[in-house]
């Protein structure tokens, strides 16, 4: 499932399949990835989303489909295509025996970088992400947060124009993983395209300008987060807040345009029609006696969206399901 | 085919080499012992024994060796000629073997341990292509076996007509048959093993694997060094150079059949079940 854009395609994915063994990997994956914008990978653990980074550079060929990275065939032209992405892997995979300089320098030279280009791009990008200090000592000593800034900064020396991130902020602390976040906005800013996998939603949350929902080797949804929403979650919600009331919450269910009420522990999530039933809502509570301390109306977050989604894929029997989540 | 990237990823690689105590330390200390150590010491045992009867009965073995390997033999006295002996014939092609089973070590390392380092995904999502990241790592590997011998190699040369010399009436060694032994045999054979080690290296599941079965590999090069210490190998310098030939054709052959071995995918261990 995947929907129509109007943006040009970065990254082009066609009923991809890809096994390893007996085991499916991938399972008829559609995606596109719009130029110049942040594609989001969203999914659990074993949803694909790494098997798909690696059918995008041309690492790893898929057993059937076609992929179109940069407007080609990664099978046919994997050295320009490679050429023109920057990769961070889950795990870093920097060479802990050599120095934060000297694993900078051999992408740099694997990329075609020499002398004075080189040097000026390690030390922009070495800046850019906060690693200058420490790229004399050896990586091995490097904090998880230190191996990740620099697996940023080698993804970007050679100045591609497509950048996979698989896991980004994987182990790092949520102050480090904001500033990483910030760093990849900063790089769709400057025209480049981003593909990130995540399985935290939080992350995805205002970041994705697109987001494919995998689960299975498979695409369940695609979109930008606001289309999404009104596909998926065409109501609005309202948070309330109460204080102790002989229980008021069931007379609400019978308002026209309430439609759900989920207790919670402050009070209730309901989902209305529209916000506009807001004032219905509250004259009734008052009338129950309830005391009322907050009344939130606010869209779905990304994480409701998206355990939303999964529940209609499950419903519609298109996600093989193979991991529960609980909310 | 860039071989800019080819020298790159060889360079990188020699580099964590240089920078792994626990793989250069062993390695010195091996050679050392096999190249200066025990020459010298037996060595300089038997010039001061004189003429003694072990002495005595080592030269009489001497003539056990093929015909053509005992007119080779310098010398006047016992002590001189089983000198001149025991330097050509059994420490040069003992000591040869150890840095070349370092060297297929090293081989047998390179591409599996890319992939347990977690390394491999940078290097299957590089530009660079299998052919190039297989002879980059085929470099890497050579390099080291091939000079840290040649070193040990000038080392022991040195020593021997240092302390041999004098009794067998000056400089000897290397013989005529070493230069072509070491220039033109033994770098066929290291390419012939290393080609076959990185094949494995690019195939099996650990390191340790790797090294396993890259000890089969060492094999011929043990049967040379047995060849050249009894004298077999002390043939014409035409068949030393046919011997040499016929490794190149199959080091360069095992090697262009090496390049298409290496796999992204394994690189990534996701290949095979890998």
């Amino acid at each position: 499932m995947t929907s129509n854009l109007p943006l040009p395609a970065a990254v082009s994915l066609r009923d991809v399949g890809k096994s390893f063994g007996d085991t499916p990997a991938l399972r008829g994956l559609d995606l596109i990835a719009p130029a110049g914008k942040i594609t989001v990978l969203l999914g659990p653990n074993g949803a694909g989303k790494t098997t798909a980074v690696r059918v995008m550079t041309g690492a790893m060929a898929p057993d059937q489909g076609s992929v179109r990275t940069l407007g080609h065939d990664p099978e046919r032209h994997g050295e320009s295509i490679r050429s023109a992405c920057g990769v961070v892997s889950a795990k870093p995979a920097l060479y802990d025996r050599l120095s934060g300089t000297d694993n900078l320098e051999y992408s740099a030279r694997l990329h075609g970088l020499t002398g004075s280009t080189m040097s000026t791009s390690i030390a922009m990008a070495a800046g850019r992400f906060g690693i200058d200090h420490a790229l004399d000592s050896q990586v091995g000593g490097y904090s998880t947060g230190m191996k990740t800034r620099l697996a940023l900064a080698r993804s970007v020396l050679h100045d591609p124009q497509l950048l996979l991130f698989d896991e980004p902020t994987s182990g790092l602390d949520p102050e480090s993983a904001q500033a990483v976040l910030v760093l990849i906005r900063e790089m769709t800013d400057e025209g480049r395209t981003v593909v990130m996998c995540t399985h935290h939603l939080v992350e995805a949350e205002g970041l994705a300008d697109h987001i494919v929902v995998l689960e299975d080797g498979t695409d369940l949804v695609a979109g930008d987060p606001a289309s999404l929403v009104r596909e998926y979650w065409p109501d609005d919600l309202v948070d309330l807040s109460i204080i102790s009331t002989p229980s008021p919450l069931a007379d609400l269910s019978f308002l026209s345009g309430v439609r759900n009420v989920q207790p919670t522990e402050e009070g209730a999530q309901i989902v209305v029609d529209d916000h506009s039933v807001i004032p219905d809502i509250v004259e009734a509570l008052v009338k129950a006696g309830a005391r009322i301390r907050r009344v939130t109306p606010r869209e779905p977050t990304l994480e409701e969206l998206y355990f939303a989604v999964r529940r209609t894929a499950r419903d519609l029997g298109e996600g093989r399901m193979s991991v529960e989540v609980s909310r | 085919m860039n071989w800019q990237r080819t020298f790159t990823i060889a360079r990188t690689d020699l580099r964590q080499l240089v920078l792994a105590r626990d793989f250069w330390l062993p390695m010195t200390i091996l050679g050392s012992i096999f190249f200066v150590i025990v020459p010298t010491f037996l060595l300089l045992g038997i010039s001061s024994l004189g003429d003694v009867g072990a002495v005595q009965q080592i030269s009489e073995t001497l003539s056990l060796l093929p015909e053509r390997a005992q007119e080779q033999i310098r010398g006047d006295t016992p002590q001189g000629r089983t000198s001149y002996a025991l330097a050509v014939y059994l420490f040069a092609p003992m000591a040869v073997v150890v840095p070349l089973t370092i060297s297929t070590a090293v081989g047998a390392a390179t591409l599996v341990g890319e992939r347990e380092r977690g390394t491999g995904e940078f290097l299957a999502h590089s530009p660079a292509s299998t052919r190039e990241i297989y002879l980059g790592k085929l470099l890497a590997s050579l390099a080291p076996g091939y000079v840290t011998t040649m070193v040990g190699f000038g080392a022991y040369s040195l020593i021997v007509n240092l302390i041999v010399g004098p009794e067998v009436g000056g400089w000897f060694f290397p013989t005529a048959q070493w230069w072509l032994l070491m220039l033109w045999v033994l770098p066929g054979f290291l390419l012939v093993g290393l080609s076959l080690v990185l094949r494995m290296s690019g195939k099996v599941r650990s390191t340790a694997a790797a090294q396993q079965a890259s000890g089969l590999i060492t094999l011929p090069l043990i049967a040379i060094a047995y060849a050249q210490a009894s004298g077999a190998l002390y043939g014409s310098a035409n068949t030393t150079i046919m011997i040499g030939a016929a490794t190149w054709v199959i080091g360069l052959y095992s090697t262009a059949r090496g390049m298409g071995s290496v796999k992204r995918q394994r690189l990534l261990g996701v290949a095979d079940g890998v």
